[in-house]
């Protein structure tokens, strides 16, 4: 009974110190992204003994400039309305990722170990409904601290996350019908084979490319960043946390790359094989290659290497996000109002449409 | 309505262009490109290859000291006669066409019956100098010239920001390399 309280703890651990340090590299990366792309060198003055380290102090010294601010409370705001919202926002970004499958099985001093946080028939459901009350955090900030642009941005925010949330889970529909199943673990498990004599993966963009694409869309609209960043609106309405300062506002800011973080987890699983590695196959013993060779992999390798492969999926869909992020230009209100609504419903609703005809006739 | 104006027609676009998705393809390809690209000549960097090819256009200043074109204008200088006096003979001229009124002159006699006056003390005041060079040009003695190429001008006091008269006698010019 300990004992498996203690595991439940460690994956506990394991993942949400995953997830925030993958989302503090997010803060360093996107700098040194940013600027790579731009043909700049990026943040590169902090130094630890004198060691630039590429620029990674610079991870330590935000954390201490945010801490060390000033703690703006603006007036006739009770305060602990005031810290409620950034809280809220940071637990509501980090919860979706509990339901994620980080590995298969563990097998531990005769025990087997399930690797996912919480085990549920409706995982896929339970990620949904956190992540659209992400909305509750972002309309207290604006609410609360009486401030007229910040008021705008917590609208925008629920035009558009509302919008957007509506598309978020009609696109998953098609996939869900294609695995048959809400449970997140159960879809990898679907996605860790082979197709096509074995030389393509079995993995869901291969057979949902519109839903893919419409999910990768409007997950960037969820975590309210470029070219969906019409709640802040940085030239514009500054957004719903114009009346916040030092972590607070540090907590809304790292709330947006959990989000990042949580989007990327989410697609890598049900679209990218989530931990699955291709042609790794744990029935098999090893690698299966197309062309008929076998490499043997003893089954702790196995589970290891599904294990660093979740995070290296992941770490690249963020990349791709960062990338996003960096090259588009942002929307107008009413063009991404339009976008989610006039386009992307209809082409989900159509998607969903499609595959449950598809499966209809092969039956 | 009163004015005219034309109206623009737009082209009709088929479906795939409205639909962006060729055009932010595109850009992410320009993007990816210079980022892969920039990756791989900052690590070939680091361990001493390609050291020839820049990666990204930035300077890392100060350590790397950056290029200045000959016409740069920098801090400005006096000018010497061969035997050391200043060139200037306070002719009020730079004071006078001076657009931030930072220059300021007190003169005095010289014994020399050639030379009109000289200037016991030249200040400029760099925190109100828009650098314009309009001093330079005024000049009729060539006295006065911004060849010093030094852009650390910031300071924690704005007295320090004032440029006395031998800070501007004892300057050399810069070379302008590149
Ligand atoms: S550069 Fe222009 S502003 Fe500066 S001292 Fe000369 S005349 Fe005045
Ligand atoms: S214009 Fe030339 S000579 Fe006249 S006061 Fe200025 S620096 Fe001296």
């Amino acid at each position: 009974m300990v004992r498996t309280l203690w595991i439940e703890v460690g994956k506990a651990l394991y993942l949400f110190g995953g997830l925030m340090g993958l989302a503090a590299i997010l803060t360093w990366l996107e700098r040194k992204q940013s600027a790579l792309m731009q043909d700049r060198v990026g943040a590169n003055r902090a130094r630890i003994f004198g060691l630039r380290l590429l620029g990674l102090p610079h991870i330590i010294t935000d954390a201490v400039k945010l801490l060390t601010k000033e703690d703006f409370v603006p007036a006739g705001v009770p305060a602990w309305l005031h810290a409620m919202a950034p809280w809220v926002t940071l637990t509501v970004a980090c919860l979706p990722a509990a339901a994620v499958p980080f590995g298969h099985v563990l097998y531990w001093g005769g025990q087997a170990i399930e690797l996912q946080l919480m085990d549920m028939q409706v995982g896929l459901v339970y990620a949904l409904a956190i992540a659209s009350m992400a909305i509750y955090g972002v309309i207290l900030a604006g609410w609360v601290t009486r401030n007229k642009w910040a008021v705008l941005g917590s609208l925008r925010a629920a035009a558009q996350l509302i919008g957007f949330g509506v598309v978020l889970g009609i696109s998953l529909i098609g996939p869900v019908l294609l695995y048959g199943t809400l449970n997140l673990q159960e879809m990898v498990r679907w996605q860790d084979a082979t197709v096509l004599g074995g030389w393509l993966p079995r993995w869901g963009i291969f057979f949902q490319p519109l839903a893919f694409l419409i999910f990768l869309t409007v997950g960037i609209a969820e975590t309210k960043r470029i070219p969906f960043d019409l709640p802040e609106g940085e030239s514009e309405i500054i957004g719903y946390f114009l009346e916040y300062s030092g972590m607070k506002f540090g907590a809304f800011f790292l709330a947006d790359f959990i989000e990042t973080v949580v989007v990327a987890m989410l697609t890598v699983t049900v679209f990218l094989g989530g931990w699955s590695v291709p042609y790794l196959s744990a029935d098999q013993g090893g690698f299966v290659w197309p062309w008929g060779a076998h490499t043997a992999v003893p089954p702790v390798g196995v589970t290891l290497l599904q294990m660093a492969a979740f995070w290296v999926k992941v770490f690249a869909v963020c990349w791709f996000l960062l990338l996003i992020r960096w090259t588009l230009p942002r929307f107008r209100i009413d063009q991404a109002v339009r976008l989610g609504w006039q386009y992307l419903l209809p082409l989900s609703v159509l998607n969903t449409f499609g595959t449950a005809a598809v499966l209809l006739i092969r039956q | 309505m009163p004015g005219q104006f034309k109206k623009v027609r737009r082209p009709p676009e088929n479906w795939w262009v409205r639909s962006y998705l060729p055009a932010i393809l595109q850009g992410l390809w320009i993007t990816a490109r210079h980022f892969f690209r920039n990756l791989f000549i900052f690590t070939a960097h680091r361990f001493g290859l390609l050291k020839h090819v820049r990666a990204g256009v930035v300077y890392q200043w100060p350590e790397e000291p950056r290029p200045v074109a000959p016409r740069y204008r920098g801090r400005h200088r006096l000018l010497k006669r061969p035997d050391g006096t200043p060139r200037c003979v306070a002719c009020y001229m730079c004071e006078t066409i001076c657009p931030a009124e930072c220059i300021h002159i007190i003169p005095q006699e010289v014994p020399d019956p050639f030379i009109e006056k000289a200037p016991k003390a030249f200040y400029i005041d760099l925190s109100k100098c828009i650098f314009c060079g309009y001093c330079v040009e005024a000049c009729p003695e060539d006295a006065i010239r911004m060849d010093v190429f030094d852009f650390r001008l910031a300071s924690y006091d704005r007295f320090q920001m004032v440029l006395d008269m031998e800070t501007m006698l004892n300057s050399e010019p810069s070379v302008p390399y590149k």
